[in-house]
C-alpha cells in the first residue's frame, strides 16, 4: 500500500494553503463534487485553514442521498419478502423510505445484509441457492465496474438467483443541471478523482467551455484537495476554463478503459429520478437488454409505488449547493443521524452528516 | 404420523443424556442436569472456597469492608459475535470487562458473580472453553468468582450464550475519582493503541475483505490502574473507551465535568493496520471500541511521572498524552486539532455500521 502520509503532512499542506492565499485576489464559489470530499474536507477542519475568500459549496455526489425515494422504497418491499435476501451497502440501511427504512425490515424479520461488494453478494447467493438474493446497486461511476462484473459473472455461472436492483447515476449529466440553474452561483469545480478514475477526463470538457467554468480532478487526502483548490483559483484568476488533473497519481486522461469496456457490457445510459433534485435526463445507468434477468424490478414486479418525502428537509437544496445544512431548521434538533428526515443526514458522504460530526458553525 | 406416534421405537425419553456434548433445556431446569452442569463446567474451573459451599448466597464480609474503604459494584452485560475472537472471547470479556469498570472508580475488584444464559444446543465442549478462559482471567486480575446462575433458553430464542457480570470492589476512602472531577489545564492521557478490539472482532467476522494479524486488547486493566495512581495520586478520571471508542468515551467527560477537551491528531496512538482496516471501511478509529486500554486525566503537574509510570507496564508501554482539558466556551465539545492544523469537532457516536462487540 502507498503512503498516505506524504498528503496528510501538515508542512506541505500549510505550503499549498498559502499558496493558495497568494494567489486568490477575489472571492469564489467552488463546489467539491464528491461528498467523499465534503467528508474529507470536514474531518481534516481544511475549511479552517482556507482563506476566507473561498467558499466551498457542496455537491450531490453521495450516492446514498440521492438515491430516489421510489427506489428505496422498492428496496424495502423486495427486502421485506420471506424468499428474498437483501443485501446492501451499509449506509443504504438507515436511509428513510416513506414510511420506514431497511433497518426496520431486517427488525421486524426480513434478511437484510451488509455486505462490502455486488461480488460479495454474488457469493452469498451462490451459497444460498434456495433463496433470491438481491444487491442494491447503488453508486456512481465508481461502483458500476464491480456490478456489472457480478451480472456478468452471474449470468456467465448460471447464478439464476441473484439480481440488482440498480441506482446508478452519473456525474456530468448533474452538473449540466447545477450549472444551468438560474440560482447557481458555482464558478469552478473539484471533480471527483474517484469518478474520474475510471471515466477519464473526456466528459467534462464540454462542460467546462460550455458555462465557462474551471475543473479540476481533485483526490482525498489534505493535500490533494489543497492542490485540486490551487488549480481551480488559478484557473479561476487567470480566465482559463479548462478540465486540468490535480490527481494524475490515480487519474488517467483517457480512465480505465477496461473498466469503462466492463460497464458498457452491462450498462446502458438511462433517465433517473434524483432525490431532492428530480428527473435528470440520460444521467444513470440500468441494466442492458441481455441482462433484464437479473433486474430485481422485473423480476419481482415492484413497477409502481406510491411514495411521500418529508416536507421539513431541504436535502433538495443542499445537495444541489443552494443551502446549507445548518440552515435548516431540522438540523441538528429533529434530524440527527440517529433519526435522519433526509439521506443527506444518513450517509458518511451526506453533506448534513459531515457537517453533525465535524463542523463547528452550527455550535455557534 | 398416527403410525408413527403409536409405533414403539419412537418413544423417547424426555430427559436428555447426561453425557451430552450439548447444553439442553434440561440443563436449565434446576434439577440433577443443571447441577451435573454446573459441578462438570463451572465449579470445576471457579472453585474456591465460598463458591464450594453450595449456598444460594456469598457471604463476602471482609476486613476490607470494614475499615477505611468505600464498597463499589457494577454490573455488565456481554454478547458478541463471535464468540469466539483473535485475541480472546466472550468469557475473557466478561471478566475484564467488569473487573475494569470496578477499577475505573480507582478502587480494587474483589469479588464477581456470573449469570450464563444458554441457547439449548450449545456446545459443552465450548462451554468449558469459556469457563477455562473466565477462570485465566479472573486469576489474572486476582478476583474470586463467588456465585452464578445458568439459564437455558429454547433454540432461536438466545444467540448462543450471553455472560452477565457483576463485580463488588473496594476503594480507598480518600480516592474520588469520577467522571465529573476533570478540570481545565489538565492532561489526556491513553494507556495505549485504539480500536484494537473493534477491528479484530470485525476481521473475525469475515467482514473484511482482507486478513489482519489484530488481536483484541481485552484485558482486566486494575494492575495497570493501581500502578498509575501510585504515580499520581490525584489522578481525577479514569474510563475505558469500550463501546462508542474514546471519542464517546472523551464526550462523556466533557459533559459531565463542563469542560472541553482538545486533541492532538498527531499524538494518537493507532496501530497501522487497524488505521489501514479504518481507510478502506470508511470507520474512524475514534469510535471503534477498545476492551483492554484506559483514558486517564490528570494535572498537568503528575503527568510525566504518570507517564513513565505507565511506561513500565506491559499494558501502558505505548501510553501516550492525547490532548489537554481547556474551559468550556459554549457548551461542553470534544475538539481536534487535525494532523494538517485545522480544527475539527469530534462528535459523539451516532449509530454507526459497527457491529455487536461487546
Amino acid at each position: 500500500m502507498i503512503s498516505k502520509d506524504k498528503y496528510r503532512d501538515r508542512i506541505l499542506v500549510q505550503r499549498a494553503i498559502q499558496e493558495v492565499k497568494d494567489t486568490v485576489t477575489q472571492k469564489w464559489s467552488i463546489m467539491e463534487i464528491c461528498g467523499g470530499q465534503t467528508h474529507a474536507f470536514m474531518q481534516y477542519g481544511l475549511t479552517d485553514l482556507l482563506p476566507k475568500e473561498i467558499e466551498l459549496i457542496h455537491g450531490p455526489g453521495c450516492p446514498v442521498c440521492v438515491t430516489s425515494l421510489e427506489l428505496v422504497d422498492k428496496a424495502i418491499a423486495i427486502a421485506s419478502r420471506e424468499d428474498v435476501i437483501f443485501t446492501s451497502y451499509g449506509d443504504m440501511l438507515r436511509v428513510p423510505g416513506s414510511d420506514k427504512n431497511l433497518f426496520s425490515v431486517r427488525a421486524s424479520g426480513g434478511d437484510v445484509r451488509v455486505v462490502y461488494s455486488s461480488i460479495e453478494a454474488l457469493k452469498i447467493a451462490r451459497d444460498n441457492p434456495g433463496k433470491q438474493v438481491v444487491f442494491f446497486g447503488i453508486g456512481f461511476e465508481t461502483t458500476a465496474p464491480a456490478n456489472a462484473i457480478s451480472v456478468i459473472k452471474a449470468k456467465e455461472q448460471g447464478i439464476k438467483n441473484y439480481s440488482m436492483l440498480v441506482s446508478h447515476v452519473r456525474v456530468p449529466p448533474a452538473m449540466h443541471v447545477i450549472l444551468s440553474s438560474p440560482k447557481n452561483r458555482v464558478q469552478g469545480f473539484l471533480g471527483a478523482g474517484h469518478v474520474c478514475a475510471v471515466m477519464g477526463l473526456k466528459e467534462y470538457e464540454p462542460i467546462a467551455k460550455k458555462y465557462n467554468v474551471p475543473i479540476s480532478v481533485t483526490g482525498f487526502e489534505p493535500l490533494d484537495l489543497i492542490l485540486g483548490i490551487l488549480q481551480t483559483v488559478q484557473m479561476l484568476e487567470n480566465d482559463q476554463f479548462q478540465v486540468k488533473n490535480a490527481y494524475p497519481r490515480v487519474v488517467k486522461y483517457e480512465g480505465n478503459i477496461q473498466a469503462k469496456k466492463i460497464i458498457s457490457e452491462a450498462f446502458i445510459e438511462c433517465d433517473r429520478q434524483w432525490r431532492g433534485i428530480g428527473l435528470i435526463p440520460m444521467s444513470g445507468w440500468k441494466l442492458r437488454q441481455e441482462f433484464q434477468a437479473f433486474d430485481a424490478e422485473i423480476r419481482f414486479n415492484v413497477g409502481h409505488i406510491q411514495t411521500r418525502e418529508s416536507e421539513i428537509c431541504i436535502s433538495g437544496l443542499i445537495l444541489q449547493g443552494q443551502k446549507k445544512p445548518f440552515e435548516c431548521p431540522a438540523f441538528r434538533t429533529i434530524c440527527t443521524p440517529q433519526n435522519p428526515l433526509g439521506a443527506t443526514m444518513v450517509s458518511s458522504e451526506g453533506a448534513c452528516a459531515a457537517y453533525y460530526r465535524y463542523g463547528k458553525e452550527s455550535h455557534g | 404420523m398416527d403410525d408413527k406416534n403409536n409405533s414403539f421405537e419412537y418413544f423417547s425419553c424426555p430427559i436428555p443424556l447426561p453425557m451430552s456434548k450439548e447444553v439442553s433445556i434440561g440443563h436449565g431446569s434446576g434439577g440433577s442436569l443443571t447441577k451435573s452442569l454446573i459441578d462438570a463446567v463451572f465449579l470445576k474451573h471457579f472453585s474456591n472456597p465460598i463458591l464450594d459451599l453450595g449456598n444460594d448466597f456469598a457471604d463476602i464480609t471482609s476486613k476490607e469492608s470494614l475499615s477505611n474503604f468505600r464498597i463499589i459494584t457494577s454490573t455488565d452485560a456481554h454478547v458478541v459475535n463471535p464468540i469466539f475472537f483473535p485475541g480472546g472471547d466472550i468469557g475473557r470479556l466478561a471478566i475484564a470487562g467488569t473487573v475494569n469498570d470496578i477499577s475505573m472508580s480507582g478502587g480494587i475488584p474483589k469479588f464477581l458473580t456470573a449469570t450464563f444464559i444458554i441457547e439449548e444446543g450449545f456446545s459443552i465442549e465450548q462451554l468449558e472453553k469459556i469457563a477455562t478462559s473466565m477462570k485465566t482471567c479472573a486469576d489474572e486480575a486476582q478476583i474470586v468468582i463467588v456465585a452464578g446462575d445458568t439459564k437455558v433458553v429454547e433454540k432461536g430464542k438466545a444467540d448462543r450464550i450471553f455472560i452477565s457480570t457483576t463485580g463488588i470492589g473496594f476503594v480507598s476512602k480518600g480516592i474520588r475519582i469520577n467522571g465529573a472531577s476533570a478540570q481545565p489545564g489538565d492532561s489526556v492521557i491513553i494507556s495505549g493503541t485504539i480500536g484494537d478490539h473493534g477491528i479484530a472482532v470485525l476481521a473475525a467476522r469475515n467482514e473484511l475483505s482482507f486478513s489482519t494479524t489484530i488481536l483484541s486488547d481485552v484485558t482486566p486493566l486494575n494492575h495497570l490502574i493501581q500502578t498509575a495512581i501510585e504515580a499520581a495520586p490525584n489522578i481525577h478520571v479514569l474510563r475505558d473507551p469500550t463501546r462508542g471508542g474514546v471519542a464517546t468515551t472523551l464526550n462523556e467527560i466533557t459533559l459531565q465535568s463542563n469542560v472541553t477537551i482538545v486533541l492532538d491528531e498527531t499524538q494518537l496512538p493507532i496501530h497501522k493496520q487497524v488505521q489501514g482496516a479504518c481507510d478502506i471501511l470508511g470507520f474512524d478509529p475514534l469510535y471503534v471500541a477498545n476492551e483492554g486500554k484506559v483514558i486517564i486525566i490528570v494535572p498537568k503537574k503528575e503527568d510525566e511521572a504518570l507517564l513513565d509510570a505507565l511506561h513500565q507496564h506491559s499494558l501502558g508501554k505505548d501510553a501516550v498524552k492525547i490532548g489537554t482539558v481547556e474551559k468550556s466556551m459554549n457548551n461542553p465539545l470534544v475538539l481536534m486539532k487535525t494532523i494538517i492544523g485545522g480544527t475539527r469537532i469530534v462528535d459523539m457516536l451516532t449509530g454507526e455500521m459497527l457491529p455487536r462487540i461487546c
